[in-house]
């Protein structure tokens, strides 16, 4: 088995699925001759040709939109938005327009296109491109929402997200696109849309993460375990669909929940996450919900996004807190 | 230098106010042609006028007339093939019905129902957009799957003079002729966007010479001639299906009516201004055409109408006596396969509806 990174894993998959499926096409800004800005589309255009990889126009509601259309017409696009900071161009055509075909044609018509799109911080980036928007689509019916952690991850879930249906919003956390390799099997499989991972079982707290901050989650809870405090980690890995009953199973075992996440904290999906906890397992809880997360700022220059970003001296206090009640 | 003063402006004319026109552009029209697009634009104005009133007692919601324009929509539909695919706005009924939409399923719509918005299958028509020139980007998607499927469709974007202002119909411009795919935009300028004239809208003298700055060609028709509007498109549509590219359409037309039932047009705009425009009516040149040839009489336009207002009426009723569907319904068009909270939903939906019924 090779050892990749995640944007390895992500280009085998786009590769795989185009051998598979000549419905599949590949668009968006840089894409083509430059392979994307990560290299998550190299090679791509050299394999499949001009027929299939597009370096469009820089327009990200064209982007987005076309897609739509293409889709509806009997093609699999799969769309990149170049940093999700650029994604309010295109959030009628993403929220209102692809997210609701399917409603809007009461059946008739669906719109099976991944949207890609690098999210997220700790890598000193220019305004607008770290900023974690998942919150904005998972209150979007219509759309699914998955934010792969690791390469291995990455490749059965962006295959899963390819085959489906309803159009993905599929988040690729730049921080960890080159951060360590893993394994990952050469052949194609798919994770499945909505299943959680349990990255370490525990007893004492339950640590919900998803995306970038799932191995700084895991990183904690290792360290944490020297110091006798045996936290479960659990990976969400899709927020739309949900695995609900994975969140309520490890609450119901620990009784204390913390939940961290990059994105502001006003109004981001730790705040539904713990509403759906307090709604479903409230006399579970031994203590209040604990939220770790971007303070309400617009993401911060980088010299001060250290400090911004959820770390594990925030973590480990957000767990002491838990576990004084 | 380009000076947008210098630019020619030409608008295609086959049929004038009168009723008149160069006999030899008039004899590529057979009367039975002549006759169909009367028929279908009288059926149109019908249709508009009686879902006006229906609109007015409270037996449907909010509607949006397109009198005035008839022949831009008929005109244009009528140079389609079955297959072409249309990506309308709120306006073109006429344009929805003449590419198969049944009346009685734009009864379903008005009336708020799920059903209403569920096209046939065959029936290539994307479902109305509320969004302002969003489908104009979905439109040249679709014209761009069709290339490259292979497949010989045409796929047809309609929208408003407002429209032209919006960032989407500028990225669809653009994508259409960087790709050069089988699209028509087709603008029916209709001189207000709501309360909004043309003139305030943009700075160009016509939409039409937009095409020019996107590479593609650009052509100016008067809209209430069905008989240049039908030519016009038909030549798009032809060169589109040769692998031409894309065309730009400016219609100009004028709405008679109010922007949509919930509009009181006199707010801004004069009363004289609309009469000019009535001179203009699209049915009334065509009508005096196939008079003097001897094809129309008053007697058949009576029965025209009488046929049609039956025919709204068997359509409405159809409508009402059948299920109006159920909020249960919509959970099941979100995903392909309902998540799991919203499966929840759902059942608890149906939990409180069992109640009820059996109280
Ligand atoms: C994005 C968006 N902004 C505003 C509106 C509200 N609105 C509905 S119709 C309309 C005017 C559109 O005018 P035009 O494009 O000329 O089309 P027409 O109604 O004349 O056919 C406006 C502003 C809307 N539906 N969508």
């Amino acid at each position: 088995m090779a050892e990749l990174t995640m944007i390895e894993a992500i280009n085998e998959a786009m590769r795989q699925e185009m051998e598979r499926d000549p419905r599949i096409i590949v668009l968006g800004e840089d894409v083509g001759e430059n392979g994307g800005v990560f290299r998550a589309t190299d090679g791509l255009l050299a394999q499949f040709g001009e027929g299939r990889v597009f370096d469009t126009p820089l327009a990200e509601s064209g982007i987005i939109g076309t897609s739509i259309g293409l889709a509806i017409n009997g093609m699999r696009p799969i769309a990149e938005i170049q940093f999700l900071g650029f994604v309010y161009q295109a959030m009628d055509q993403l929220a209102a327009q692809a997210a609701r075909i399917r409603f809007r044609s009461a059946g008739r018509f669906s719109c099976p296109i991944v949207v890609r799109s690098p999210y997220g911080g700790g890598v000193r980036t220019p305004e607008l491109h770290s900023d974690a928007l998942e919150a904005l689509f998972t209150h979007s019916p219509g759309l699914k929402v998955v934010m792969p952690s690791n390469p291995y991850d990455a490749k059965g879930l962006l295959i899963s997200a390819i085959r489906d249906e309803d159009p993905v919003l599929f988040l690729e956390p730049m921080k960890l696109y080159r951060a360590f390799r893993m394994e990952v099997p050469e052949e194609p499989y798919t994770i499945p849309l909505g299943q959680a991972r349990v990255v370490k079982e525990g007893d004492d707290v339950t640590i919900i993460a998803w995306g970038a901050t799932v191995p700084l989650a895991a990183k904690v809870a290792a360290e944490m375990q020297a110091k006798g405090v045996n936290a479960e980690v659990i990976d969400l890995r899709c927020l739309q669909p949900l695995d609900i009953d994975a969140i309520l199973a490890s609450v119901e075992k620990t009784g204390r929940v913390m939940i961290v996440h990059e994105a502001v904290k006003t109004g981001g999906f730790g705040a539904e996450v713990a509403a759906l906890i307090s709604e479903r397992a409230l006399f579970a809880l031994s203590a209040p919900i604990v939220r770790i997360a971007g303070y309400d700022t617009p993401y911060p220059v980088p010299s001060v996004e250290d400090d911004w970003l959820p770390n594990a001296e925030r973590i480990v206090e957000g767990i002491e807190t838990l576990l004084r009640y | 230098m380009f000076d947008p003063d210098q630019l020619s402006v030409e608008v295609v004319q086959i049929l004038d106010e009168n009723g008149n026109g160069d006999e030899r552009q008039l004899a590529a029209f057979s009367d039975e042609w002549l006759l169909r697009a009367y028929r279908e634009m009288r059926r149109a104005r019908v249709i508009d006028e009686r879902l006006l009133r229906m609109q007015r007692q409270g037996r449907i919601g909010t509607y949006a007339p397109f009198s005035g324009q008839e022949a831009a929509q008929i005109g244009s539909a009528l140079a389609l093939h079955k297959d072409d695919w249309i990506f309308p706005s709120y306006r073109e009924v006429a344009v929805c019905l003449m590419h198969g939409m049944p009346l009685e399923q734009f009864f379903h719509y008005v009336q708020g129902r799920l059903s209403g918005k569920r096209m046939p299958e065959g029936v290539n028509i994307f479902p109305t957009q509320i969004i302002i020139a969003a489908q104009t980007l979905h439109a040249v998607g679709c014209a761009w799957a069709s290339k490259l499927k292979g497949e010989p469709h045409v796929s047809v974007a309609y929208f408003g003079d407002g429209a032209t202002s919006e960032g989407d119909f500028h990225e669809a411009m653009n994508f259409a002729a960087v790709y050069n795919v089988p699209v028509i935009f087709f603008c029916q300028n209709n001189q207000y966007a709501i309360s909004v004239p043309y003139r305030k809208q943009t700075a160009s003298r016509t939409i039409a010479q937009k095409a020019l700055a996107y590479g593609m060609k650009g052509v100016l028709v008067d809209g209430n001639d069905v008989l240049a509007v039908y030519e016009t498109m038909k030549q798009a549509v032809e060169a589109a299906r040769r692998g031409e590219g894309p065309m730009l359409i400016e219609a100009l037309t004028y709405r008679l009516g109010p922007h949509t039932t919930a509009d009181d047009p006199t707010k801004y705009r004069r009363p004289e201004e609309v009469e000019t425009w009535r001179a203009k009516d699209p049915l009334r040149r065509l009508r005096l055409l196939l008079e003097r040839r001897g094809l129309w009489t008053e007697a058949q336009e009576e029965a025209l109408v009488a046929q049609v207002n039956d025919e709204v009426t068997a359509a409405y009723e159809a409508a009402i006596a059948s299920k109006s569907g159920s909020i249960v319904d919509a959970f099941d068009c979100v995903y392909s396969e309902a998540p799991k909270l919203l499966a929840e939903q759902k059942d608890e939906v149906m939990r409180r509806k069992q109640r009820s019924g059996v109280r």
